[in-house]
C-alpha cells in the first residue's frame, strides 16, 4: 500500500470577489522509503500542495483542499482536527524553506524540538533531554550537548536547518515534507543538507517528499519526480527516465532552461573603465558606556579589481563575503578606503556633487525586483527619474522617446509605460530595473544578483539579455552572485571572495579548469556536484 | 453611488487599494460621511443659528440680514442702529409690509434671549430645543458653533504640527548621525517642559486668543509624529529604490520627496486622526479650566463646566457630554478606517 496517495487534490485561494486556482486536481503516490520530488517554477502549487497535506493551509484564505489525501490509508481532507494533529506530530514532520524565521526566536534549541517530544511521546524531562541530544547527534550539529541552550539567532543559517530537520524528526515520522530545504542557504551549505538529508532518509527509512525549483537537486535526491505547473501535474516517473527522456514539452523547456555556456573567450587589448586598488571598507563597532570604537568588522578587505570594456568580471562569494558592499562601495554608495579609478580618474576624496555627472555612467542593477522598484510610480516615471536627474533630454517627448526605446531594447512593450510595477512578474520587473540602469547610456554596470530571485528559465533570458547589451554596447560589467552556474555563463574574469578577502582571481576558464585554492573547488564542487551528466572535466 | 467610477480614476495601485479598503470598512465609511455632513453644517452655522433672518422682503424689496447689516430705519424704524430682528416692534412692521425667512435656531451664540419666562438656564422649551445656558445663550446654537471652532481649531493644528513634526523626523531620519543625535536630545529635553504650567503662566499674562492659543499647543504638539516619522524614514532610506535612485545621481530632496516621503507619510496619516482628536480634546480641556479661548466666545468645553457648576441643569452637561464623545468617536473610527486601509496585510473582504 502507498504511504500517501493523492487524488485529484484542489485548493483556491480567495482574491477579493474571485477565486484562484493554486492547485487543479493533482493525483501522485509516494511509496514507503521513496523520495518523491515535485519540481517546478514558482506559483506552480508545489508548497500548496505540501501544505494542503500537513492541512496548514491558511483557513481564511484557502477554498479546499478538495479531492482525497490518504495517509496509511486514512483520509486527511475534512478529518477532524484532533486526528490530523495527531498525524501532523507523529506521522508527518517538514522541513520548511526559511530558516531564519521558522524557529521561534524566544525559545532555546532544546525547546525547540523537546517540545513535540514532550508533548506526543510523553517522556519525562530527562529523557526528552537525553533524545534532544541524540537529534542533534544525529544532524550532526556540532558541540550539540553546547547547543541546547543556544537561541537561534547564535546559529548560523545551515545550522538552523539542521535544527529545524531535528524538530521534524523528533517523533520518527515516516514520511518527511522538505519545502525548498535548501534555497536559502549557501551552496557549500546546501551540499551538506541535502546529503544530510539522503542520509537520514535512508537510515530511518522514511518517505521523503521533496519540494524544489531546482532541477540537480532532484537528480541528486529524488527517486521519482513530478513536474508541476499552474497547478497540474504535466507528467510524473523515474528521475533517471524524466531526465534522459522527458515526455512533455514543459519538462524538455525546464531541462533546456539551465545556464549553459560561456560568454566566449578572446584576448586583445581592452580598456580599463573601472578599478579599485586595495579597496576597503570597515564598518566600526562601538563599545562601552562612551560607544567608543573597539574594532572593526571588515566587511572589505582590501580588494584589487579592474573592469574591462565590453566584459564581465564575475565577483562570487557566499553571502556575507562582502561582494555586494564591494559593489556598493565601487559606485561610491559606501564609504570606502583604498582608491577607486574611474577611466583613470580617482574617484576617493571627490565631493558628491562631483561625482553626481559620473553616476549617469557608473550603474547598478539590484537583487530583488520586488524591492528595487518604488511601487508608486508608473514604469515610466521609474524610468524617467535618471534621465530628470541628468537632465537628460530637453522636452518630455523627447524623454519619452528615449524610455520607449530603452523599454524596446530590453525586450518590453513601450505601451507599459503608464503601469505600476506590481502588474508585473519578477522577469519583467528585472527588466525595468535594467531599463533604468540602461537609459542613461552608462558605460560600467554593477550586477548586484540580478537573477537570483528569478526562475531558472527567466533566469537564461535575462543573462541573454545581458549578454546582448554587453555585446552592443560595450558595457563592463561587474557581476556579482554565489551561483557559480550563472556566473560562468557571462563573465571572462571571475574574482572569488570569503569574508572580504580575494581567494582567487583570474580567467573564467583557468578558475574553472583548475581551481587552485580549496575554498575555489569546495564552490566548484558544490555547484556542480550535483550535475551528475557533467563530468569533471566539463565544468568549462 | 459613483464609488466605482471614482476608484477608476485613481490610476495608482496602492491607492486605489487603500481606499477600496476604506469604503469597505463600513462603520468608517459612514462615520466619514456623518463627520463631513456636520462639520459642513457647523461651517455654514450662520445660516442654521441666527439672532437674524436669512432673507427679508420689505415693501417688495429682498434684504439680506445675515451677510449685511441694515438699520433699524431702513425698515421704518425710528433709530439708526443695527436692526434687532427679535424686538416685537421691528417684527411687526416688517411683517406688515412683507416677511421674514428665519433659520432653524432662531439665536447666534451670543444671543442673550431676553423673553425667557424662567430664569436662566432654562431647560429645553419649543424655543430652545436644547434649553439656554447659565447666561440665556441658547445650547444648540452654542453647540453648533462650539463644534465649528473646535473641529477648525483642530484641524489648523494638526495641519501645522504635522509639517513641522514631518519636516523634523524626516531630516533626523534621513540624514542621521550627529543632527539626529543632537536633535533628539533637544527633543527629549522640550518634551519634559510641563506643558500645563506653561499654558496657565502665559494665558495669565497674555489675554488667550484663538492664534495664540495655537502657537501655544503647537509648542508642544509637533512632538507627536517626529518619532513615528524619523523611524519610517530610518527604515526606508535602506530600500534598494533608494539605493538605486542614489545610484543614478538623483539628488537628496528628489530622493526625500518622491520616493521616501510618500512611504513614509503611511504612518502619518494613520496617526492624523488622533492627532486631530487630541488637538479637539486639549482645546477643550483648557476651555473646560477657564484657560481656554476668552469668556464670550462659543466652546465645547466652557459648556462643559456650565454643566459642571449648574447640576441642576442636567441639560448642560448631557449635551456637551453627547456632542463631545460623539465628535471623538466618528473621529477615532474613522481613524480606525485608514489606520487599516493603510495596512498592507490587510486584503479586502
Amino acid at each position: 500500500m502507498n504511504l500517501l496517495r493523492v487524488r485529484g487534490l484542489e485548493v483556491s485561494f480567495r482574491m477579493g470577489e474571485g477565486e484562484v486556482p493554486a492547485v487543479r486536481g493533482i493525483s501522485f503516490d509516494i511509496e514507503k522509503g521513496e523520495a518523491f520530488a515535485l519540481v517546478g517554477e514558482s506559483g506552480a502549487g508545489k508548497s500548496v500542495t505540501a501544505l494542503s497535506v500537513m492541512s496548514l493551509l491558511p483557513p481564511k484564505k484557502a477554498i479546499g483542499p478538495s479531492g482525497s489525501i490518504l495517509f496509511r490509508g486514512k483520509e486527511l481532507v475534512g478529518a477532524p482536527e484532533e486526528e490530523i494533529r495527531k498525524i501532523r506530530g507523529e506521522g508527518i514532520g517538514m522541513i520548511f524553506q526559511e530558516p531564519m524565521t521558522s524557529l521561534n526566536p524566544l525559545h532555546t534549541v532544546e525547546k525547540q524540538i523537546s517540545e513535540s517530544l514532550l508533548l506526543y511521546a510523553e517522556h519525562s524531562r530527562d529523557e526528552a533531554r537525553a533524545q534532544t541530544i541524540e537529534l542533534l547527534k544525529i544532524v550532526r550539529l556540532p558541540d550539540a550537548e553546547q547547543r541546547l541552550s543556544s537561541y537561534p539567532h547564535q546559529l548560523s543559517g545551515g545550522q538552523r536547518q539542521r535544527v529545524m530537520i531535528a524538530m521534524a524528526l523528533a517523533n520518527e515520522p515516516e514520511l518527511l515534507i522538505a519545502d525548498e530545504p535548501t534555497t536559502a542557504l549557501d551552496v557549500t551549505i546546501q551540499a551538506e543538507i541535502l546529503e544530510l538529508l539522503k542520509d537520514l532518509q535512508q537510515r530511518f527509512d522514511m518517505s521523503l517528499f521533496l519540494i524544489t525549483h531546482d532541477l540537480n537537486i532532484v537528480r541528486r535526491m529524488a527517486d521519482r519526480v513530478g513536474v508541476m505547473r499552474n497547478g497540474e501535474i504535466v507528467e510524473t516517473g523515474d528521475v533517471e527516465r524524466i531526465f534522459s527522456d522527458p515526455g512533455h514539452e514543459y519538462t524538455r523547456y525546464l531541462l533546456e532552461s539551465e545556464p549553459k555556456g560561456t560568454p566566449g573567450f578572446e584576448t586583445g587589448e581592452r580598456n580599463i573603465v573601472v578599478r579599485s586598488e586595495n579597496l576597503k571598507v570597515y564598518f566600526p563597532v562601538y563599545r562601552g558606556i562612551l560607544r567608543r570604537v573597539k574594532g572593526y568588522v571588515k566587511a572589505v578587505d582590501g580588494i584589487t579589481v579592474e573592469v574591462k570594456e565590453g566584459r564581465t568580471v564575475g565577483l562570487v562569494g557566499e553571502s556575507g563575503s562582502g561582494k555586494t558592499t564591494f559593489g556598493l562601495a565601487l559606485l561610491r554608495l559606501v564609504s570606502s578606503s583604498g582608491s577607486i579609478l574611474y577611466e583613470g580618474r580617482e574617484l576617493q576624496g571627490l565631493k558628491s556633487r562631483r561625482v553626481r555627472p559620473l553616476r549617469r555612467e557608473m550603474q547598478v542593477v539590484f537583487q530583488d525586483p520586488y524591492e528595487s522598484l518604488n511601487p508608486r510610480l508608473t514604469v515610466g516615471q521609474i524610468v524617467d527619474e535618471g534621465l530628470r536627474a541628468h537632465r537628460i533630454g530637453r522636452t518630455s517627448d523627447e524623454r519619452l522617446r528615449l524610455i520607449e526605446e530603452v523599454l524596446d531594447e530590453v525586450g518590453l512593450k513601450p505601451s507599459y509605460i503608464h503601469r505600476y510595477p506590481h502588474e508585473f512578474s519578477g522577469g519583467e520587473r528585472q527588466r525595468i530595473s535594467i531599463a533604468r540602469a540602461l537609459v542613461l547610456r552608462p558605460r560600467f554596470l554593477v550586477l548586484d544578483e540580478p537573477t537570483s530571485a528569478l526562475d531558472r528559465s527567466i533566469q537564461t533570458q535575462i543573462i541573454d539579455l545581458l549578454l546582448q547589451l554587453q555585446k552592443r554596447h560595450n558595457l563592463a560589467y561587474l557581476f556579482i552572485s554565489h551561483d557559480l552556474r550563472v556566473v560562468r555563463a557571462l563573465s571572462h574574469e571571475i574574482v572569488v571572495i570569503r569574508e572580504g578577502v580575494v581567494v582567487e582571481q583570474g580567467e573564467t576558464r583557468e578558475i574553472f579548469k583548475n581551481p587552485k585554492h580549496s575554498y575555489t573547488k569546495t564552490l566548484i564542487k558544490a555547484a556542480f556536484e550535483l550535475e551528475s551528466g557533467e563530468k569533471k572535466s566539463d565544468y568549462y | 453611488m459613483g464609488e466605482g467610477r471614482m476608484l477608476k480614476r485613481i490610476k495608482n495601485p496602492v491607492s486605489r487599494r487603500r481606499i477600496q479598503n476604506f469604503i469597505g470598512n463600513r462603520r468608517a465609511y459612514i462615520s466619514l460621511y456623518v463627520f463631513l455632513t456636520l462639520f459642513i453644517i457647523g461651517l455654514l452655522a450662520e445660516l442654521v443659528a441666527n439672532d437674524k433672518p436669512i432673507l427679508v422682503s420689505f415693501q417688495g424689496k429682498l434684504h439680506f440680514p445675515v451677510f449685511k447689516a441694515y438699520l433699524e430705519t431702513d425698515f421704518g424704524g425710528d433709530f439708526e442702529i443695527e436692526t434687532e430682528y427679535h424686538d416685537p416692534y421691528i417684527r411687526g412692521l416688517i411683517e406688515e409690509n412683507g416677511w421674514m425667512l428665519w433659520p432653524v435656531i432662531r439665536f447666534r451664540y451670543d444671543t442673550i434671549d431676553y423673553e425667557l419666562d424662567v430664569p436662566a438656564p432654562a431647560p429645553p422649551s419649543r424655543t430652545h430645543l436644547l434649553g439656554t445656558d447659565d447666561g440665556g445663550h441658547d445650547v444648540a446654537a452654542l453647540i453648533l458653533y462650539g463644534f465649528r471652532v473646535s473641529v477648525l481649531f483642530g484641524i489648523v493644528l494638526t495641519i501645522f504640527s504635522t509639517i513641522i513634526g514631518v519636516t523634523a523626523g524626516a531630516v533626523q531620519g534621513y540624514f542621521g548621525g550627529l543632527l539626529d543625535l543632537i536633535f533628539q536630545r533637544f527633543i527629549e529635553m522640550w518634551s519634559s517642559l510641563p506643558a500645563l504650567y506653561l499654558i496657565i503662566i502665559i494665558t495669565s499674562i497674555i489675554q488667550p486668543t484663538f492664534g495664540l492659543l495655537l502657537v501655544v499647543l503647537l509648542l508642544f504638539r509637533w512632538l507627536s509624529l517626529v518619532g513615528v516619522v524619523r523611524a519610517e524614514f530610518l527604515r526606508v532610506r535602506n530600500f534598494e529604490f533608494v539605493k538605486a535612485a542614489r545610484a543614478l545621481g538623483v539628488s537628496n530632496r528628489t530622493i526625500i520627496f518622491r520616493h521616501i516621503l510618500p512611504n513614509a507619510m503611511v504612518s502619518t496619516f494613520t496617526f492624523l486622526p488622533f492627532i486631530l482628536n487630541g488637538s479637539i480634546i486639549a482645546l477643550t480641556s483648557l476651555d473646560f479650566l477657564g484657560l481656554g479661548l476668552p469668556p464670550g466666545s462659543p466652546s465645547l468645553g466652557r459648556l462643559l463646566a456650565q454643566g459642571k457648576a449648574n447640576l441642576q441643569a442636567p441639560w448642560l452637561g448631557i449635551t456637551s457630554f453627547v456632542v463631545i464623545s460623539v465628535m471623538l468617536s466618528l473621529l477615532v473610527f474613522i481613524g480606525e478606517g485608514i489606520r487599516d486601509a493603510f495596512d498592507p496585510r490587510r486584503q479586502l473582504g
